[in-house]
């Protein structure tokens, strides 16, 4: 597999040459070396420990964005069975940047709400690199109420850089269309668990990503602005991004800190990329256990305590006026 | 330069040429669309509306307010909130700085003034949004004040307005500000249940994060002309799709056009227009406890001497029980 090594991945990326090489050359002369190569895998897991273990905010911000990553569609495929892609908003387009659908988690019947990026430069652009345009948040819109009339819980997948700026969606409403489902979200009766897959980009992220239960895959990131658009109006220089990455602290273990997640899903060493059965799994072992947890809450008492958590946010000082 | 000064020796030309910079300070102010000097006693009168091209000069939260609400009975509602940098966060200017520097500059605390008053003598709940203080961006405070005005709305049982202007979410907060749109579209769901009325009355600019939230959320969008609203700001889209963008994109004329808004309305008619609209979306709803509202048209009456229909607000009261039904 073509790992797609990160700058900072580089001498992991050699030793992985290295070893290929030597594999190579082992099928091709019929010799023996597999404790050679034993070894330097050893060394290469040993490597991918150390580089991995002190990743910086911006590296993370890297990884979120890896191309090798695993996207909703994906995740779908392993995690869930049998699938039903329902498609459109009914008003205007159906929307690829986000796909919706039936599908079954552990055998009970769910809804699917993803955002989806594309592996190669053709799907890339017909999935609009993952930026949604209206039509996808009101597409999302329509099968949350269907959900919500099924007694369907709602699984969503957020992966986005963010909304697309574009005329057109400008002229069909972007902001509300985001907006609208802030507000029905609030107030959906059914449980709905919002896991962040890659990157969670602003409102085009948080259009899909409100809930009862909010989780961040290890190297996900989930910010108000990409740590570029931040350097570029607060430095004026795109290239000060590291320095926007730290100071948003958008990355998994900071917005737990934060005190915004239910829980951190932890990825295989070296990424989600490296190894999509351990993500998924993971993932879905996690997904089950909220699932759980939320089935059995009484409707009323689940949305007293969504519409709590949502009045929650915020960080401030109150201090008493004097007359 | 007049011919006068040209003559002057430019030694001591510089002194005199400051000198008359300075002298028409807080007197004259110039229209940044159309460039007539205006005279500011005049501007005022107008409600910061050019009398020559009635274009909509920016005003701050609380010129605003004394604009829209009447005269008595207004009560600031979370006045005591501050920011706080709960991320330590700094550029190249800490955050902590920049809100000293911004309070300082405004004498606000943060960008949105809420009060609750009277609009012709019916109740309200009001909030408005100070460009000035950081772009009108919205933070913790921002949200927090919202909701308080909301739930005093609901509490009263009275309709809330919000003014927008800003440029979106404060960066500077990060998941905090963000989360913001989040906890202001779920507390106006509260108001929508209660059946009370939600007017979004955006002014230049509403951009970004306020526009995806609780801008583009009322049961009736309101737009003052020609401002700027919209979710992605132009020089963003203009970088994204590589075209020039269209004449009058993103202004309010442009949102009605597509169904954004339902209606543009000249700031100096504010008053009349909103009044006049909610008066009619209230006109349905069961009278809350009797006491209180002839308490208030009492008051209304004495303070402000408005000309508003009083006696058939009573005898509406009279005639309908508590607990009757439409």
């Amino acid at each position: 597999m073509d790992l797609k090594f990160l700058d900072f991945e580089q001498p992991i990326a050699e030793l992985e040459a290295k070893i290929a090489e030597l594999r190579k050359v082992e099928f091709d002369n019929d010799i023996n070396i597999s404790d050679a190569i034993e070894q330097l895998e050893e060394k290469s897991e040993a490597l991918t420990s150390t580089i991995f273990a002190k990743l910086s905010d911006w590296q993370i911000s890297q990884l979120s964005r890896h191309p090798g990553r695993p996207y909703t569609l994906d995740y779908i495929e392993h995690i869930f069975t049998d699938f039903q892609e329902l498609h459109g908003d009914r008003t205007y387009a159906d929307d690829p940047a986000i796909v919706c659908g039936l599908a079954r988690l552990d055998g009970q019947a769910v809804m699917i709400i993803g955002h989806q990026k594309g592996r190669d430069t053709k799907e890339k652009i017909y999935r609009n690199f993952g930026m949604p345009r209206p039509e996808g948040y009101r597409k999302a819109l329509r099968v949350m109420k269907m959900a919500e009339r099924f007694k369907l819980p709602i699984i969503c997948l957020i992966d986005t850089p963010g909304a697309y700026p574009g005329i057109g969606a400008e002229e069909r409403g972007q902001s509300e269309a985001i907006a609208r489902n802030l507000f029905e979200m609030a107030q959906l009766k059914t449980p709905v668990i919002c896991t962040i897959i890659g990157e969670g980009g602003s409102g085009g992220a948080l259009a899909i990503g409100v809930g009862d239960r909010l989780i961040m895959m290890e190297y996900s990131t989930y910010s108000v602005i990409s740590p570029e658009g931040c350097a570029s109006i607060l430095w004026k220089s795109a290239d000060k991004s590291q320095l926007a990455a730290e100071a948003m602290g958008i990355t998994s273990d900071r917005v737990r800190e934060q005190g915004f997640l239910d829980e951190v899903v932890r990825e295989p060493l070296g990424g989600a990329h490296r190894d999509f059965k351990t993500t998924t799994g993971n993932l879905r072992e996690t997904l089950l256990r909220h699932l759980a947890e939320l089935k059995v809450e009484p409707l009323d008492t689940m949305l007293a305590k969504r519409y709590q958590r949502m009045m929650s946010y915020g960080a401030y000082s109150d201090e008493p006026v004097k007359a | 330069m007049s011919w006068f000064e040209k003559l002057v020796p430019s030694t001591i030309r510089t002194n005199s040429s400051n000198k008359k910079n300075t002298v028409p300070e807080g007197l004259w102010n110039k229209c940044p669309s159309c460039n007539a000097i205006l005279y500011n006693t005049e501007l005022e009168r107008n409600f910061s509306v050019c009398p020559k091209c009635d274009h909509h000069i920016r005003i701050n939260a609380r010129t605003r307010l004394a604009l829209f609400l009447d005269e008595e009975g207004r009560e600031e509602i979370g006045k005591g909130l501050k920011p706080v940098d709960p991320l330590k966060f700094k550029d190249s200017k800490r955050y902590k700085d920049r809100v000293s520097q911004a309070q300082k500059e405004t004498k606000e605390n943060d960008a949105l003034v809420v009060m609750q008053g009277f609009l012709k003598g019916q109740p309200i709940v009001a909030a408005a949004f100070d460009f000035s203080f950081m772009g009108g961006s919205m933070g913790s405070v921002v949200g927090e004040r919202f909701v308080r005005g909301v739930n005093r709305s609901l509490e009263i049982g009275a309709p809330f307005i919000v003014f927008t202007a800003s440029g979106g979410a404060r960066m500077q907060e990060s998941l905090f500000s963000l989360f913001q749109m989040t906890k202001t579209s779920a507390v106006l769901t509260k108001l929508s249940e209660a059946g009370l009325p939600y007017i979004s009355f955006m002014t230049d600019p509403t951009m970004g994060g306020v526009s995806a939230s609780l801008a583009m959320l009322g049961d009736i969008n309101v737009a003052e002309p020609n401002a700027l609203i919209g979710f992605a700001g132009p020089r963003v889209i203009e970088q994204t799709v590589r075209e020039k963008l269209p004449e009058g994109f993103q202004r309010s004329e442009f949102l009605q056009e597509h169904g954004a808004i339902d209606m543009i309305i000249d700031r100096r008619e504010m008053r009349e227009k909103i009044s006049d609209i909610l008066s009619m979306l209230m006109s349905g709803r069961i009278k809350p406890a009797v006491d209180t509202v002839v308490e208030t048209i009492v008051e209304t009456e004495i303070v402000v001497g408005q000309e508003m229909p009083v006696d058939v607000v009573v005898v509406e009261i009279i005639e309908q029980p508590e607990n009757d039904t439409p």
